[in-house]
């Protein structure tokens, strides 16, 4: 068995004395680890950094092995190494993938997405509503995507202010009725409706978090999020003013 | 029983060192062996001497024979400044150097979601009690430039802020290093911290 791909680094650990297990999200074979031989030497250790764009080839006797990767770099994402919310955004997409995605399933939508969030870490300006819309897309792609395209009760397309926390689906201030407790709102950057604001941001990711949390997670049998999503969003809500 | 029980047992704890497998272990054991008066006997003894005194020191995590070590003692390593590095591994590479002539301080670990390793298991805590008993100045983060090694110091920074200096080591050509063989994260971090000559 053999085959060539591209993909991001997710984890790499080190195994025995000098080799690395890592873990890649590649383009047509989907979530892949494998060995790394000489994956701690200086010469390898600073491409097997999550993040990175890499060029791998998988190589293994029987398909059900763990096989053995060599890798080449294609991008390094080491900028966000000085950039605290950065990094703390690159970490909380490596450990989202490495919690939600199947072993070697193919994603390519998702796959697209996240190298293009990767690709905007040097930009921190436009990394948080990515990185949300992001979460939206892996949502999506795992089978638990939201309508937000008209209200469920009224079938109306406008005045869409709440989603329903059991079905995903987008409900009208009128729809919602007394209801309106219940629901979560919907912020409308998620409609692409005015200009961003930060705080709207931050109601997104609660609205993603509830789905993560009490929809993707239960399926996995209630694994707790990874922490360094937490992490990621404490610091967003550091630096974003009260409004 | 097979004669030779012990030493293999021997031989078999050696291979699992860092450096060693299975033949050279038995190379080294069969020298040892050799030269039992000059090599094997003072080895067993300081062996067994480090087994019953070695621990961590209380203050900063170094390895010494003491409750507190060296460095910590030594009031000419009291300048304010605490070198904060990964392992004992590190503090030994800082010290080799002698660049550095405050204390240190060994975490033992990063923050890793890999590993689920958070800020209470690694010894942060610690180092902000040592700020607050030490009238530290000046804190120098000299962790790994890797994913895990700089997700810590920017938790260790955000923690500290305010409080005390905080600076990190600087990151870029190695000395001896050519460019050519230099990755582009290395290469532009080097860039971002170019100075004036």
């Amino acid at each position: 068995m053999e085959w060539r791909d591209q993909g991001i680094l997710l984890s790499a650990r080190k195994h025995g004395e000098t080799a690395a297990i890592i873990e890649v999200f590649t383009e047509t074979h989907g979530r892949t680890a494998g060995i790394v031989r000489g994956g701690i030497s200086r010469k390898i250790a600073p491409v097997l950094q999550p993040g990175n764009q890499v060029d791998v080839t998988w190589r293994a006797r029987t398909e059900d092995q763990l096989g053995t990767y060599t890798v080449e770099p294609i991008r390094s994402r080491s900028a966000a190494l000085s950039d605290r919310i950065a990094l703390a955004g690159l970490n909380a997409t490596t450990s989202l993938l490495r919690f939600s995605l199947p072993e070697r399933e193919a994603h390519h939508p998702l796959y697209i997405r996240s190298v293009t969030l990767m690709d905007l870490l040097a930009h921190p300006a436009a990394f948080p509503l990515a990185y949300l819309r992001w979460e939206l897309a892996l949502l999506e792609e795992l089978g638990f995507g939201l309508d937000l395209t008209r209200c469920a009760v009224t079938g109306d397309m406008d005045d869409l202010a709440y989603v329903s926390p059991r079905s995903g689906r987008a409900v009208s201030t009128a729809g919602a009725g007394e209801w309106a407790p219940k629901l979560l709102p919907l912020p409308q950057c998620l409609l692409g409706q005015g200009p961003v604001i930060d705080t709207e941001i931050l109601d997104g990711f609660q609205l993603t978090g509830y789905f993560l949390e009490h929809h993707l997670a239960k399926s996995f049998g209630d694994k707790p999020l990874p922490e360094s999503r937490a992490r990621f969003l404490d610091l967003l809500k550091r630096q974003t003013p009260a409004p | 029983m097979s004669s030779t029980r012990d030493i293999d047992k021997l031989i078999e704890m050696m291979a699992r060192l860092p450096g060693l497998g299975p033949r050279s272990a038995r190379r080294a054991v069969l020298q040892m062996i050799r030269k039992r008066g000059q090599l094997l006997a003072p080895l067993a003894d300081q062996m067994a001497k480090v087994a019953a005194s070695a621990r961590e020191c209380l203050n900063c995590g170094n390895i010494g024979t003491e409750d507190v070590c060296d460095i910590c003692r030594s009031e000419k390593r009291a300048t304010g400044e605490i070198c904060v590095v990964q392992d004992v591994s590190d503090l030994w590479a800082m010290e080799r150097g002698g660049a550095f002539s405050g204390r240190y301080h060994v975490l033992g670990g990063t923050l890793s979601a890999l590993d689920d390793i958070g800020p209470e298991d690694i010894r942060i805590p610690q180092l902000v009690a040592r700020i607050n008993n030490e009238g530290v100045t000046e804190i120098i983060l000299a962790l790994n430039a890797t994913v895990d090694g700089q997700t810590t110091a920017h938790y260790i920074a955000d923690q500290l802020e305010g409080r005390v200096r905080i600076t990190s080591l600087a990151q870029g050509v190695p000395i001896g290093g050519e460019l050519d063989y230099l990755d582009d994260g290395t290469i532009s971090a080097a860039l971002k911290a170019r100075r004036s000559i």
